[in-house]
């Protein structure tokens, strides 16, 4: 089995597959970003379609559930003018007892060209791309607790676009880092990306055991972790934690680690406030400060659709973008 | 039948240094050494050529999913491999399909094995409870008498702590050997990798040093408490040597092993999700890799095993923490535990002790030595030969190694069981 890293870069180190952030390097997340970019001016037109994906057949497939990365990648691969086929695979072939790979070369025999896949196994994109065939690409929408690359690049685009620039900013990411795959993305894309100062906080049980490997601080305490930073990214808490002996209750949860204006106003004035979504409203962010002036979670979303379509065109081999 | 190995270089397990000898065979027994003894005429004559001549490896935990799971192995099949690969006995635990919980599936084993022409030796190891259900005793004593070797519950949990205290003070009343391999069930949880910084980058579900440590703690008690003579299998980490080292200074009846790819891999080489280095204990950090050839090298560690698990294609061909754990080893041990004397860790004979004798008497079984008068379970290996690590060159039915592509040194040429030639070169 190919054991390398840069298993999504062709010889010439242009995306091949998008598995991971971890991997590639701060040129690749520039291009993506610049791309996307470009992308934006599209979804503005009375027909928001570009031919770049025309005659490409890109098969969503998704095993676990998610509303708002499959429907931001639909409309993405239809922007960019892909035959699409989308399968929700849990009331699919695998509940029949189907190997992934079979389901996998199933599909390729219907002459797919690009896969998105979900899936609850950590490397399973990884997985998917080392068994697909040549030619044929794969982009990562979420492996279990591992990376979900595009929604990284997607809040590194909104960064981007309100800070404009990297080098100064201290980015706190609070939450679930533990079970978080939106996590190790961003603190990938946040090192590569030359961020000054990463730190994550979170209650200890949320925590993976050497945290610090990443490349981040570590707080176990919000207001201290909050303190000046300019950008804020909360995490969704699932609910299951509380189960898990993980954590004693959402109450307590949010007293000691949820986003309120009191405690915002230890960040920066002109701080941000992200969110991957589904938020839990009153669990960890105050709804004040989600539908506040400093948030920026829709504009997230939108981001996401142009994101989407670039790193799909830099797969083909069209970094340009508007064209 | 009789059997003359001339030009050989002893390798016994209870002697330090190698030294030229003949040995001499008759009816299964090794009848003399050096001097023929009076009247002796050999049948047949190997000249060994100036390599080593040491008993037949003893491997304490060898799955051969037989009988249940063909698709996986069977006995002919790891058999086959065990001689090929210089063992000679291989020690089978319960958790076969059925389990051996019963002298029909004991008595089935040793059926096959017999059918299968006796290529090595196998020896049942009881379940602890029956069908492993972690609640009930088995009939101990009966499978003792019908021939399983000791006693386990695999990797299958007990009901709880009571249930280990009986069925090990019951065990100690028989005499019978217990064997743990000290798992707590609900640190392990969905883990599959060693709580580090691999696993953190990965993202996979971690399994803490303390799901070994913490059932391991819990079973040393329990010795203490119930006198059952105990041996732990396949231990990674650091903190169970020292607690293992403890013990037996203490005067414990314990006893302990660990997997020979143990003292190799760290959870380093999942590399980028390579499905082959899912084991369950997991590959662990290069400390604990460290502490455990110190404990084999000081001897806390008694033997060093397979723990073989071979698997069909698909059991891996998924990703990580779905695929099936386990390392195909009947094929590597032999040349990895040389790799340990090639790197300094332990002196050849010491090492063949851990291999040998050392697994032969703490589970009673006959051979493991060189001696007159031992049975002869012997093998002769060519340290000279050089070979490449090649999972489609395997015996063993299962091809998912975690060493593809090394590089050994030392090759069996001749394997004997019983005073008769079952492999040779």
């Amino acid at each position: 089995m190919p054991d390398n890293l840069n298993l999504q870069l062709d010889n010439n180190g242009r995306l091949r597959h998008f598995l991971s952030i971890e991997g590639l390097n701060q040129s690749i997340l520039t291009e993506i970003l610049d791309t996307a970019e470009s992308f934006t001016s599209v979804a503005d037109r009375t027909i928001k379609k570009v031919p770049i994906l025309r005659g490409i057949t890109v098969a969503n497939l998704f095993f676990e559930a998610s509303t708002r990365t499959r429907s931001t990648f639909e409309l993405a691969e239809q922007r960019l003018s892909a035959d699409i086929l989308s399968l929700n695979v849990d009331t699919s072939a695998t509940v029949k007892g189907e190997s992934l790979l079979d389901t996998l070369q199933n599909l390729e025999a219907m002459q797919i060209d690009m896969f998105v896949i979900r899936h609850q196994d950590s490397g399973s994109a990884h997985f998917f791309a080392q068994h697909v065939r040549p030619g044929v690409s794969v982009l990562n929408a979420g492996d279990g607790q591992h990376e979900h690359p595009t929604q990284a690049m997607l809040d590194m685009y909104t960064i981007r676009h309100y800070k404009k620039d990297f080098s100064g900013l201290r980015v706190a990411i609070v939450g679930d880092i533990l079970h978080s795959r939106v996590a190790r993305s961003q603190i990938h894309a946040l090192n590569l990306l030359n961020t000054a100062e990463i730190r994550v906080i979170a209650p200890r049980t949320l925590l993976p055991v050497a945290t610090e490997s990443l490349g981040v601080s570590v707080y176990e305490d919000l207001e201290s972790g909050l303190k000046d930073v300019d950008v804020v990214i909360m995490l969704r808490l699932q609910k299951e934690r509380m189960r898990g002996a993980l954590l004693p209750s959402e109450k307590e949860y949010f007293r000691k680690y949820g986003l309120s204006q009191e405690r915002l106003k230890l960040a920066r004035p002109d701080a941000i406030v992200m969110h991957p979504g589904p938020a839990n409203r009153g669990v960890e962010i105050e709804s004040s400060v989600m539908d506040g002036n400093q948030s920026v979670i829709l504009q997230q979303v939108s981001f996401g659709i142009s994101v989407r379509m670039a790193v799909m065109a830099m797969i083909v081999g069209q970094s340009g973008g508007d064209s | 039948m009789s059997l003359h190995i001339k030009n050989g270089v002893l390798v016994a397990p209870a002697e330090s240094t190698q030294r030229a000898a003949d040995l001499y065979l008759q009816d299964g027994k090794i009848i003399g050494i050096d001097q023929a003894p009076a009247g002796f005429e050999a049948a047949q004559t190997i000249d060994a050529g100036g390599h080593w001549v040491m008993p037949g490896l003893v491997d304490c935990q060898a799955r051969l999913r037989d009988p249940g799971q063909p698709e996986k192995a069977n006995i002919d099949s790891e058999t086959l491999a065990a001689i090929r690969n210089g063992i000679t006995t291989l020690c089978l635990p319960p958790d076969t399909q059925p389990a051996i919980d019963n002298s029909a599936t004991v008595e089935l084993i040793h059926h096959r094995n017999e059918m299968f022409g006796h290529k090595a030796h196998v020896y049942p190891i009881g379940a602890l409870t029956r069908g492993l259900g972690g609640e009930q005793l088995s009939n101990m004593a009966s499978l003792r008498d019908n021939g399983c070797i000791a006693f386990s519950n695999a990797k299958v949990p007990l009901a709880n702590n009571l249930v280990q205290r009986r069925a090990m003070d019951y065990a100690a009343g028989q005499q019978a050997l217990v064997i743990i391999q000290p798992l707590d069930h609900d640190l392990l949880g969905n883990g599959c990798a060693h709580e580090g910084a691999v696993a953190t980058r990965l993202g996979l579900p971690s399994i803490p040093e303390a799901a070994e440590t913490a059932a391991l703690a819990k079973d040393i008690e329990l010795v203490a408490q119930t006198g059952a003579r105990t041996h732990f299998g396949q231990l990674s980490c650091a903190r169970s040597v020292d607690m293992i080292r403890r013990a037996k200074a203490k005067g414990l009846p314990i006893s302990a092993d660990c997997a020979i790819h143990q003292l190799f891999l760290t959870d380093h080489d999942i590399g980028n999700f390579d499905s082959n280095m899912f084991t369950i204990p997991p590959l662990r950090s290069q400390s604990d890799r460290d502490a455990l050839r110190e404990g084999v090298a000081d001897g806390t560690i008694d033997c060093l095993c397979s723990d073989h698990q071979p698997h069909e294609v698909d059991a891996k061909l998924k990703p990580f923490p779905s695929a099936e754990p386990g390392i195909s080893g009947l094929d590597t041990l032999l040349p990895l535990a040389l790799r340990l004397v090639e790197e300094g860790v332990l002196p050849l004979a010491e090492l063949i002790a851990r291999l040998t004798l050392n697994p032969a008497r703490i589970l009673g079984l006959p051979g493991g030595n060189i001696e007159v008068g031992t049975d002869a379970d012997l093998i002769i290996v060519d340290p000279d030969i050089h070979w490449i690590c090649h999972a489609t060159d395997f015996v063993s039915k299962g091809k998912n190694t975690a060493f593809e592509g090394w590089d050994f040194n030392g090759g069996v040429t001749h394997t004997i069981v019983a005073g008769a030639i079952v492999y040779q070169r």
